[in-house]
């Protein structure tokens, strides 16, 4: 007897030799009675929930979401139509338009910067921090090649890196031989018009609105991302050695000439524009205008000036460049299109419920007896 | 997998050819000499060098080549080259999408998980061929001058090895010597082929009348043999001596590696094949891989997947160009030049981007789809093995999954070829009926002891336990009542569900009806007189033919019934001793004188076993009356054996030779002994005769009869003892000369015998006919010369003994007929039942007599009283035309029969043999087909194995059908072999069948289980989830952003994420889904068989539904886009934080998609989903807080934090997957209650408390009848149906009506249950 089953787990050994995973328990078993254990995982008896979606079931689950998500739609609509935003395009398409000529004869390498003001007028008053944008459209900043093209440590203040940048940063990573300090498409597609906003009172007094650079990018991306290479303290040693981008006109390290520590990697509107946007058509913070104090609105509503240093050509491209005035509230910027959405979801979930009501009612009778007790 | 088998088999060939390459330069044959004579001169001269050592080594690797052979096996795969292609392709610059280390990290993966895979089976390869190479065995040296233990891996060919008693077989080796009195070795196969009966081996001829012990000093002979090949049951060659004297070596005189001896205390052989060229390692194949259907038309898929991906590709390409052209000259700075520097014109750019889309596209291709569905099938290959159900205590055996990737297969079948015996039937023979010399024996007796087991078996026997009247062994009445505990808290119902007790209790009923036989009295009385004429004639020297002829008629039945066959008397375990008689008269205790060893024989007659004590003889015959009588006195000597129980036990190669010994030894003439040439039989006064045993014709499946010639020991008459087939011995019966008495009478027990015949088979019977011939000595001699010629033939010995064989089995005496009973095997009329009722085609090809299998087809309800049977036996091919021409016409004749289902003609199709070789003729096969497709049933008898598979194949093609073949014997193994899935029955006639299957199940009836539950869930499972993988990837959000980044091939989503999205966030529930998901209970589908068709159609992953997913898919990447989209547009966003919330809700929407198609949520599901959004969760934390600078371009350095404290990212996460997935719910939904699929209307009944279903159960079994039936189409549907509704629409449209109906019960039970 024993005999038999050392053959026969020879045999199993033997021939089964190719078997995988499961038919390998006849070996050991051989023994044993190869009963199988008689478990609610291995009976496939687990204890389960069958959910049955026919009409009558389901339609519960439609009201509920459309009770829940219309009044979240009213919420967030109403939320955001409390936002204030106005918009100024100053591209300068237009013949009409202030910036028309700074448009027209734009040139990279002119030295003499070309300066446009354009009035508009609040009709509303503007009550907490207003956030100063720039928008531009059909600006693909996120063409492949656009967004890879950038030394993350190089950005990060690595030594090496500031002068051996990463071969990504190609064709833009050196210059005369010299290493390109931001390299990259990127950094050197820098946004660099400079926006400047007056109030006009009405004594047609302009005065200028107090906008503050600072704070206007990630504090992760201010404070871990982006750093200056280290060892020395001044900006201008460090770059030694490096070239500023093809289309920049003044180095990194004098980005700022107004703050000192502005300046190099970590100046803010340059660490808000290496942030590539998503969709072609974005907006980039520029400035905060802080609220003063309790009773004054941030902006009155009344006639300013928006004063233009024209330094960044869109027109190639077709592009568009605005200045975006806006209030922000607990869920961003200006944008109705949740609201609506779920106000339509919530709906459409209504809608179908009562069909399914209908549909219930005609053909499923089951669900009338659901509270008969079994 | 598929590929592994194939790589190993052809791996296996190529050796195996360069092997033969190497061997035809040098021979055609093997020669082989003993070693020991070259043992001095090491290497070079030894003649065995060239051939293969006993070592075995079954793994495909080593450590070196593990890796490039792995590899190169892998990429046979077309899929793999695909993704590593990708993979590279982001190696150059110019098109590269993502990072290229990053890129290659998922086909990285899943080439090293099935690496792995590989590597682990190897290894356990490796470890058992280490276990096996150093088993120990005894081999001779020739410098210690005995056997010394040696490794099996030390072997070679031309070893002397010594086996002892249950020692296992090294290398294949030839008989030499044996310590067998009979130079017998008795080995067990069951390693080979699962036979367990021992069988016979003969030492070499020349060996035999070695008196000493065998020297293999002294051997000095050389083997000349065939070329190592796979066939067990061939062996030829020749051995020459020094003298130069050849013999011929048989297969009887080969002992197969991995054989076991058995009841023989030790053989010597020399070494023929070793190691791989052993005929067991080049049979071993490995397991069998086959692509299911279910894979075929995923395949189809995902070559549209292709197509699609190509066309996106292609969009996006020129769409890129477009977006070029339109800027002109004016290069725009978002616009980089090539890392060169170059300006790229549209149309370059165009073509780049086409690669670049490619790899960002990749996803869309499921690369995870083919593992995945390796997991889950092995998964469920595990499940189905642990399944109770399909357990069978008697065997102690389970299901074997022999292939692990036809799961789903078992799902879809539609047609079930069958054999009759010992598939259908038990294979267990009882002797029911005799008819000898035209006198019919009907064994009344028997019939009522049986019927009385029956009984037993049946439903009333409640508390029979203790007072039956039936003689019974105590562990019967123990477990009679652990199984009357049982009873009593089951419902009667559940009677068949097989507790072990009940088991055991079935497993000795029928070891009683097997042994046990009443005599018929009136026989017994003719039997007793006739052998007491005989002794008394045998005393006063009369000769023998003075008997009249009747009664010597019945003796020679018995004799033929006794020894005609092959059956092997043992004892368990024992080894055989052979006990020298000295004198003849010797008392019994002075007989047992033992010469090799001091192991007692008890006695020398076994007095009649135990259990027929019950079957008691009113005389018993006295022992001293026992005499040894011999006409051949020489070397008389007798058989004692070691018997432990006082029972001898006999094994039979096939069950009904058993049943005949058994039966002949009721009537006192049992079979003592057999050795090679003598057979030993104890008759009533007689006493124990032998037999000289001269030839033994054994029985093949053309001659389809087996005959012995034996020198009768009373009469000292070469006879023949034929028994075969009534259909070819009637044809051999000597034509009786009707001018004298005798002759008519022969002629009237001819034609008595056949109406018996007719008789039997009505009743269900296998019949034999006995019959016998008596040779003269001229004429033996004659035919003698010519046999031995065939015999010493080299080539062409099997055609010339079976001609030898047809010119010996002529003008035959008709003795006799039986009729033996095959039990049908418990449950097979319910399994047929419940496997038609779900569509299946269920057709039965048996190699029995047509009357015989008509019978057994009514009784397991295959044909239907009321069917009307078109029997086709018309072997002339003009008439068959003509009737198959009047049967097409007829079906098509009445075409509204089919639309009106309960008005569908009903026809079984009987077809023998002859008729359906017409049939299967080329010209006629399509005639033959449309004929047996309008039938319900079809029966073909009379099939040879050929035909049997050439019916599944014809079949398989011809209707493009899912085939399943199920059979238990060798004769069955090609059309299990031609099936898509073949299923073997490890039952009675060894376990050829089961190697040969996909599928082994120890009874019948697990097929019900296995096809309508496992197969079900299988295939539903696997067709969900692979529609579900499709759908998963081909949610292409990317794709959509092209439209906002100039065909650019931008992606939004980090590089990250988007590779492992379907690797590792959304794998795992889905692999969870594929495993456990239920869509109904097994008790409901069992229940209700008709939810088996829905896998027939293939209704869960319809053509259509790959699209409908597809489009939806379109859809959800749509909203999972656009809502963000358009809730971010025109703000600050930058590119990964909009991309990281695209992603979450994405995964979101994929989760609750699989949400919805689960149907069953246990924890598991619970948990694999939140597993799979902690995961994300955690990993995109963890990544996001990782590394300011890595991971460039995406850098996504604290998005994931800054996003989960917007309010918005909340609130995009609620309101996308919502609306995505909201036309999918509502669909669902509307179909549940619509249109429900039968499988819906089943998990309907499932919720149903249990009582409730099956009230609806029963009722959709009747008529309706309900007032509340007022819609017209039930009622029209329901009111001129018989009893059997169900049943008669299960043929034509059992899915329309049977809904209908149900829904319709389902509805009105409610109704009835608000009242």
């Amino acid at each position: 007897m024993i005999a038999a089953m050392m053959a026969s787990s020879y045999n199993a050994k033997e021939e089964d030799g190719h078997h995988s995973g499961s038919s390998s328990h006849g070996g050991a078993g051989a023994v044993k009675s190869k009963k199988p254990d008689n478990t609610a995982f291995k009976q496939q008896r687990l204890p389960a929930w069958q959910p049955i979606l026919t009409a009558g079931t389901v339609l519960p689950a439609f009201f509920v979401i459309g009770l829940i998500f219309i009044p979240i739609g009213i919420g967030l609509y109403v939320t955001s139509n409390n936002i204030k935003e106005f918009e100024v395009d100053y591209t300068g398409v237009d013949i009409n338009s202030p910036c028309y000529s700074c448009a027209k004869n734009f040139s990279w390498n002119s030295t003499q910067s070309c300066v446009c003001s354009v009035n508009f007028t609040l009709e509303q008053p503007f009550e907490s921090n207003v956030f100063m944008y720039y928008g531009l459209s059909n600006f693909y900043q996120n063409h492949r090649r656009y967004v890879k093209s950038r030394d993350d440590s190089q950005l990060n203040g690595d030594l090496s890196a500031l002068m051996n940048p990463s071969k990504e940063c190609e064709p833009y990573r050196t210059n005369d031989g010299l290493p390109i300090a931001p390299c990259g498409a990127i950094a050197n597609s820098l946004f660099n018009d400079t926006l400047d906003l007056y109030y006009v009172d009405s004594n047609s007094t302009k005065t200028p609105i107090p906008l503050a650079k600072k704070g206007i990018a990630w504090w992760t991306d201010k404070h871990v991302k982006f750093r200056n290479p280290s060892g020395n303290t001044n900006l201008t040693v460090t770059f030694q050695g490096t070239t500023k981008p093809v289309n920049w006109r003044k180095p990194v390290y004098e980005l700022d000439p107004s703050e000192a520590d502005n300046n190099g990697f970590i100046n803010e509107d340059f660490i808000v524009w290496m942030r590539t946007a998503a969709l072609p058509t974005f907006r980039k913070l520029y400035r905060i205008i802080q609220k003063k104090s309790g009773t004054t609105p941030t902006l009155p509503s009344g006639r300013y000036i928006l004063d233009i240093t024209y330094n960044y050509p869109v027109l190639s491209f077709d592009g568009r460049k605005r200045m975006i005035l806006s209030t922000i509230s607990w869920m961003g910027g200006k944008n109705p299109f949740l609201g609506i959405a779920y106000i339509t979801v919530g709906s459409i979930c209504f809608f179908l419920g009562v069909v399914l009501l209908i549909i219930h009612h005609k053909y499923d009778t089951r669900n009338n007896s659901a509270d008969i007790p079994n | 997998m598929a590929r592994d088998g194939e790589d190993a088999g052809m791996v296996k060939a190529a050796k195996v050819k360069r092997q033969r390459k190497k061997k035809t330069k040098e021979n055609k044959t093997r020669t082989v000499h003993a070693n020991i004579l070259y043992d001095n001169a090491k290497g070079e001269e030894n003649p065995n060098r060239h051939y293969a050592n006993n070592k075995i080594k079954t793994t495909k690797y080593t450590l070196l080549s593990f890796l490039p052979k792995n590899l190169f096996e892998q990429f046979h795969r077309f899929a793999n080259v695909y993704f590593v292609f990708i993979a590279l392709l982001n190696f150059v610059p110019v098109v590269n999408a993502f990072q290229p280390e990053l890129a290659l990290a998922p086909v990285v993966f899943i080439l090293s998980v099935t690496a792995i895979k590989d590597l682990w089976e190897d290894y356990r390869r490796h470890r058992s061929d280490k276990e096996i190479n150093h088993m120990d065995c005894l081999v001779y040296s020739r410098v210690e001058r005995r056997y010394v233990e040696k490794y099996w891996k030390e072997v070679r060919v031309g070893d002397f090895i010594r086996l002892r008693c249950n020692e296992i077989l090294p290398a294949d080796v030839l008989l030499l010597t044996s310590s067998d009195p009979d130079r017998l070795c008795h080995i067990e196969t069951a390693t080979l082929d699962g036979e367990t009966n021992l069988k016979q081996r003969q030492v070499v001829r020349s060996f035999f009348d070695l008196d000493c012990d065998f020297d293999p000093t002294k051997y000095n002979s050389i083997i000349e043999c065939e070329k190592p090949n796979n066939d067990l049951n061939r062996f030829r060659g020749y051995i020459i001596h020094r003298s130069g004297r050849r013999d011929a070596l048989y297969k009887e005189n080969l002992l197969l590696r991995g054989c076991t001896i058995r009841n023989t205390e030790e053989a010597v052989g020399i070494v023929i094949y070793a190691g791989h060229e052993t005929k067991a390692m080049l049979n071993n194949n490995g397991p069998r891989y086959k692509r299911s259907k279910l894979e075929r038309q995923m395949n189809v898929d995902v070559f549209w997947c292709v197509i699609i991906l190509l066309v996106m590709c292609l969009f996006a390409a020129v769409g890129h160009g477009l977006w070029m052209f339109q800027y002109g000259d004016k290069r725009p700075v978002f616009d980089v030049l090539s890392p060169e520097g170059t300006d790229l014109s549209p149309i370059m750019s165009a073509i780049y981007l086409f690669l670049t889309m490619i790899i960002v596209f990749q996803v869309l291709i499921p690369i995870s789809l083919f593992v995945s569905i390796e997991i889950v099938k092995i998964c469920q290959v595990f499940f189905i093995h642990q399944d109770m159900d399909l357990y069978d205590e008697e065997t102690d055996s389970h299901l074997q999954c022999r292939a692990l990737n036809i799961t789903e297969d078992l799902g879809q079948m539609q047609y079930i070829f069958s054999d009759k015996t010992g598939t259908l039937t038990e294979n267990k023979m009882v002797f029911r009926r005799c008819t000898v010399a035209g006198v019919e024996y009907s064994h009344d007796a028997n019939a009522r002891r049986l019927a009385m087991y029956q009984e037993m078996d049946s439903e009333e026997e409640e508390c029979t336990s203790h007072g039956g009247t039936l003689p019974r062994r105590d562990s019967v009445t123990s477990h009679q009542s652990a199984r009357v505990v049982l009873r009593s808290q089951s419902t009667k119902s559940h009677r068949r569900t097989g507790s072990r007790a009940e088991a055991k209790r079935a497993s000795i009923l029928s070891k009683h009806t097997e042994k046990d036989i009443t005599p018929d009295p009136q026989l017994l009385d003719k039997v007793n007189e006739c052998s007491s004429q005989m002794d008394f004639m045998r005393f006063h020297s009369q000769p023998m033919s003075q008997l009249p002829s009747d009664l010597s008629d019945i003796i020679d039945f018995f004799i033929a019934l006794t020894i005609c066959n092959t059956v092997v008397v043992s004892s368990p375990n024992q080894p055989r001793q052979k006990v020298k008689l000295s004198e003849g008269y010797a008392p019994p205790a002075l007989l047992i004188t033992n010469r090799s060893s001091n192991r007692g024989c008890s006695s020398i007659l076994s007095s009649p076993s135990a259990e027929s004590t019950l079957t008691k003889l009113d005389e018993e015959k006295p022992p001293n009356l026992e005499h040894t009588f011999s006409p051949v006195p020489p070397c008389y000597s007798e058989k004692a054996w070691a018997v432990a129980e006082g029972e001898l036990r006999y094994e039979a190669e096939s069950p009904d030779e058993a049943a005949l010994v058994y039966a002949a030894r009721a009537y006192k003439c049992s079979l003592v002994g057999r050795l090679p040439d003598q057979v030993t039989v104890e008759l009533p006064h007689l006493g124990k005769l032998s037999f000289e045993l001269l030839h033994t014709l054994g029985f093949d499946s053309t001659r389809k009869r087996m005959s012995v010639v034996v020198r009768h020991p009373l009469t000292d008459q070469i006879t023949v003892y034929t028994k075969g087939a009534d259909s070819v011995i009637m044809d051999l019966i000597k034509p009786p000369n009707t001018g004298n008495s005798k002759g008519k009478r022969q002629k009237k027990i001819v034609y008595r015998t056949q109406n018996y015949l007719n008789l039997y088979a009505a009743d269900g019977l296998r019949t034999l006919c006995i019959a016998k011939k008596v040779l003269t000595k001229e004429e033996y001699a004659c035919w003698l010369q010519r046999h031995l010629e065939a015999e010493t033939a080299i080539q062409g010995r099997e055609e010339l003994l079976f001609e030898s064989a047809l010119r010996l089995e002529t003008n035959l005496h008709l003795l006799g007929a039986t009729g033996i009973e095959d039990r049908l095997q418990d449950g097979v009329p319910e399994t047929i039942a419940s496997l038609r009722k779900a569509g299946l085609q269920i057709w039965v090809l048996t190699g029995d007599k047509q009357e015989t299998a008509v019978n057994i087809a009514y009784a397991c309800k295959l044909l239907e009283p009321e069917e009307e049977i078109l029997t086709l036996n018309e072997a002339c091919a003009l008439l068959l035309e003509e009737s198959l021409h009047y049967i097409q016409i007829y079906p098509s004749s009445s075409p509204s029969s089919s639309s009106v289902p309960f008005m569908v003609h009903r026809l079984g199709l009987v077809i023998d043999g002859r008729t359906l070789a017409y049939a299967l003729d080329k010209s006629l096969e399509d005639k033959f087909l449309a004929v047996a497709r309008s039938c319900r049933s079809v029966l073909c008898c009379r099939s040879t194995p050929l035909q049997k598979s050439m019916v599944v194949k014809l079949v398989r093609n011809k209707l493009k059908v899912m085939t399943l073949a199920i059979g238990d014997g060798a004769n069955d193994v090609s059309m299990i072999q031609v099936a898509d899935v073949g299923v073997g029955i490890s039952g009675q006639e060894g376990m050829q069948a089961v190697m040969a299957s996909d599928f082994a199940l120890p009874r019948f009836r697990y097929l019900q289980k296995l096809l309508l539950v496992h197969g079900h869930w299988c295939y539903s499972r696997l067709a969900n989830m692979i529609l579900y993988f499709f759908y998963k990837n081909a949610v292409t959000l990317i794709f959509w952003y092209q439209f906002y980044c100039g065909f650019s091939g931008s992606a939004m989503i980090d590089q990250w994420y988007l590779i492992f999205f379907n690797l590792m966030f959304s794998a795992f529930p889905q692999l969870i889904t594929g495993t456990l998901d239920k869509d109904v209970s097994a008790e409901t589908l069992q229940q209700l068989p008709q939810l088996y068709i829905s896998g027939q159609n293939s209704e869960e992953y319809k053509p259509y539904m790959f699209w409908m997913n597809m489009i939806d898919a379109f859809y959800q990447s749509l909203v999972c886009f656009f809502i963000p989209y358009f809730a971010y547009a025109d703000s600050d966003v930058d590119l990964f934080t909009w991309g990281t919330p695209i992603t979450t809700l994405a995964l979101f929407t994929i989760l609750l998609h699989l949400g919805i198609e689960t149907k069953t949520w246990t924890w598991m599901n619970w948990l694999s989903i939140s597993f799979s959004i902690a995961l994300f969760f955690t990993v995109a934390l963890c990544y996001n807080a990782s590394c300011p600078t890595c991971y460039s371009p995406s850098n996504p350095y604290w998005t994931m934090q800054r996003l989960l404290q917007d309010p918005l990212f909340y609130f995009l996460c609620v309101i996308t997957p919502v609306t995505a997935l909201l036309p999918r719910y509502f669909y669902r939904a509307c179909q549940g209650t619509l249109f429900p699929s039968p499988v819906q209307v089943g998990r309907q009944l499932d919720k149903l408390p249990a009582e409730t279903r099956r009230n609806i159960l029963s009722l959709s079994r009747v008529k309706v009848g309900s007032p509340l039936s007022t819609k017209p189409p039930f009622l029209s549907l329901a009111k001129p149906l018989p009893k059997d509704t169900i049943t008669v629409m299960g043929h034509r449209q059992p899915l329309e009506c049977n809904l209908v109906l149900l829904v319709f019960y389902v509805k009105v039970f409610w109704i009835l249950g608000l009242v």
